[in-house]
């Protein structure tokens, strides 16, 4: 399979990688020859992994992701491991225990994350394609930010076997890159069926974008374009939506009320599910070791308070809040009633429109240090989140500047028409470069 | 609102660790992140989150896994073949 190797020794100057692989063996297929970039939180056998957090510095896993294996066998080359949010935890990649990832557009703005490291490997040109990981965002935020397309798919189109689990009812592994056409191309390998993922769906991804989107039907989310939305961003996204009726899409004004209370149930039901999955990290299986002649709790205790960032036990304490009993009526189950409302208002828009379009983010990319309180963070993640909820794909290619920094498009569909999404993307791309 | 001791109880929970020069400013932003989620209290509906997921089985039979020495490769510490734990008791 692996016959040929590419040499990847790129000037790493904006820390978008904490691996690479400088002699980086490929095959024959799809993806041949081509370097691409994994996210750290991805399992490569044998290429060191650690969700940009120290408690997994020095783990090899021993296995591939389902995905790895797929690009293996397309022929791709794994040309490193991308920076990232601790665990994926974070807006800005900034959370990375290894340091934080420059944006290439402009080196004192934050590249947007968790999948901060992949966007930015794209947008210098070090790879063509990347894989990233969206959670609440991570792949339409980094995407916006650096100015490249990124697509959150459907939830069960790709296998999470082998993605090492922040929080499992919304995260979906996703293609990066230049274009549209590169996304797709990187779709058609990694989505299908795998046995050893629960979640997976048998639906395959075999699309040819096609930029033709006459007579579909754009809803217009309120919510997307009103408060804590800046201006501009609003404004270049508006134009954005108005080349979309020129090729001879027509516009629906649309509302979701439970954008109201999207966030909150997004934070409650990730920071939960966190808690229980960042149990496993205790420093016995792997990562730095626990001391084995204290007890269990001191033991677990000393390597999980010195080897976690403050966001991921800010996260893992809120989560363990969340569910402890007296609270999880007052936190986790009204977020899922939530979750369940959010699904309904999309399920009722998409009974009138094909897709929802609006703003990726609610601003451009922030300055380092800006967001400092976590709260104003999470405040950052209002307009992906809803997608995550709700399990629908969605796509965001840039569509304009605004300072000189990119603007993200978001384009969201109904549940497994990832293709129209891509091909509602590719219409706008190609009105662009004319 | 949410006081420090009880901050200090769910890192205890977590077996998160957490010192004191920290406490006062995690204790804060724990409970400015709760002022928020207090919106959730308006939220009307019932029921869990509907998915068109059904639980997928198999036969219990053996199938190929990894190899001791693989799994034992990224353990702290390991005795005879096994990963060694702190003591519980």
């Amino acid at each position: 399979m692996a016959a040929h190797e590419i040499t990847f020794e790129p000037d790493d100057r904006y820390n978008a990688f904490l691996t690479t692989c400088n002699k980086a063996p490929h095959g024959d297929g799809k993806l041949g020859g081509i370097a691409v970039a994994v996210k750290d939180n991805i399992s490569t056998k044998g290429i060191e992994t650690t969700c940009g957090s120290k408690i997994l510095k020095g783990y090899i896993p021993p296995y591939d992701a389902h995905v790895v294996d797929l690009l293996k066998q397309s022929g791709a080359a794994i040309a490193g491991k991308t920076n990232m949010d601790e665990f994926g935890m974070g807006t800005t990649t900034e959370n990375s225990s290894f340091g934080p990832t420059l944006n290439p557009c402009d080196i004192t703005r934050v590249p947007g994350g968790s999948s901060g490291g992949s966007a930015a490997a794209i947008a210098a040109g070090m790879v063509r394609m990347a894989l990233g990981t969206d959670t609440g965002g991570s792949i339409r935020c980094p995407a916006a930010f650096c100015g490249i397309v990124g697509l959150k798919p459907t939830y069960g189109r790709v296998s999470r076997y082998g993605l090492i689990a922040y929080a499992n009812s919304l995260e979906q592994i996703g293609p990066m890159a230049q274009n549209v056409s590169d996304v797709s191309l990187l779709m058609q390998v990694i989505a299908g069926h795998d046995r050893r993922d629960t979640t997976s769906y048998n639906k395959p991804y075999t699309h040819i974008p096609s930029p033709d989107i006459k007579g579909i039907k754009i809803g217009i989310p309120q919510e997307y374009f009103g408060q804590g939305v800046d201006n501009n961003v609003a404004e270049v996204t508006k134009r954005a939506i108005f080349r979309l009726e020129e090729l001879g899409a027509t516009t629906v004004p649309c509302s979701i009320p439970s954008m109201e209370y999207a966030l909150a149930a997004y934070y409650v039901t990730c920071t939960s599910e966190a808690s229980s999955n960042l149990a496993r990290f205790d420093g016995v299986r792997y990562g730095p070791a626990a001391d084995t002649k204290k007890s269990w709790h001191d033991a677990y205790r000393e390597v999980r308070e010195s080897n976690f960032g403050t966001e991921v036990r800010r996260r893992i304490m809120l989560g363990t809040f969340a569910l402890s009993s007296g609270y999880y009526g007052k936190y986790y189950a009204k977020a899922q009633v939530a979750r369940e409302n959010i699904k309904k208002d999309f399920s009722r828009i998409f009974s009138e429109v094909d897709v929802i379009a609006g703003p990726t983010m609610p601003t451009i990319a922030f300055k380092f240090g800006e967001k400092s309180d976590p709260l104003s963070m999470y405040l950052a993640d209002i307009l992906t989140v809803p997608a995550n909820l709700a399990g629908i794909p969605a796509i965001s290619v840039p569509c304009g500047t605004v300072e000189g920094m990119p603007v993200g498009l978001q384009i969201m569909g109904k549940p497994f028409e990832d293709e129209r999404v891509v091909d509602v993307a590719c219409a706008y791309e190609q009105v662009v470069s004319r | 609102m949410v006081t420090e001791k009880e901050v200090q109880h769910i890192a205890g929970l977590a077996d998160i660790g957490i010192n004191t020069e920290e406490l006062a400013e995690f204790t804060s932003r724990f409970n400015a992140i709760l002022d928020y989620f207090d919106v959730l209290d308006r939220v009307q509906g019932e029921g869990a989150v509907s998915c068109d997921l059904s639980n997928v089985m198999r036969e219990d039979v053996v199938e190929p896994s990894l190899p001791q020495a693989e799994v034992l490769k990224n353990a702290g510490a390991q005795e005879d073949g096994f990963i060694k734990a702190p003591r519980v008791m």
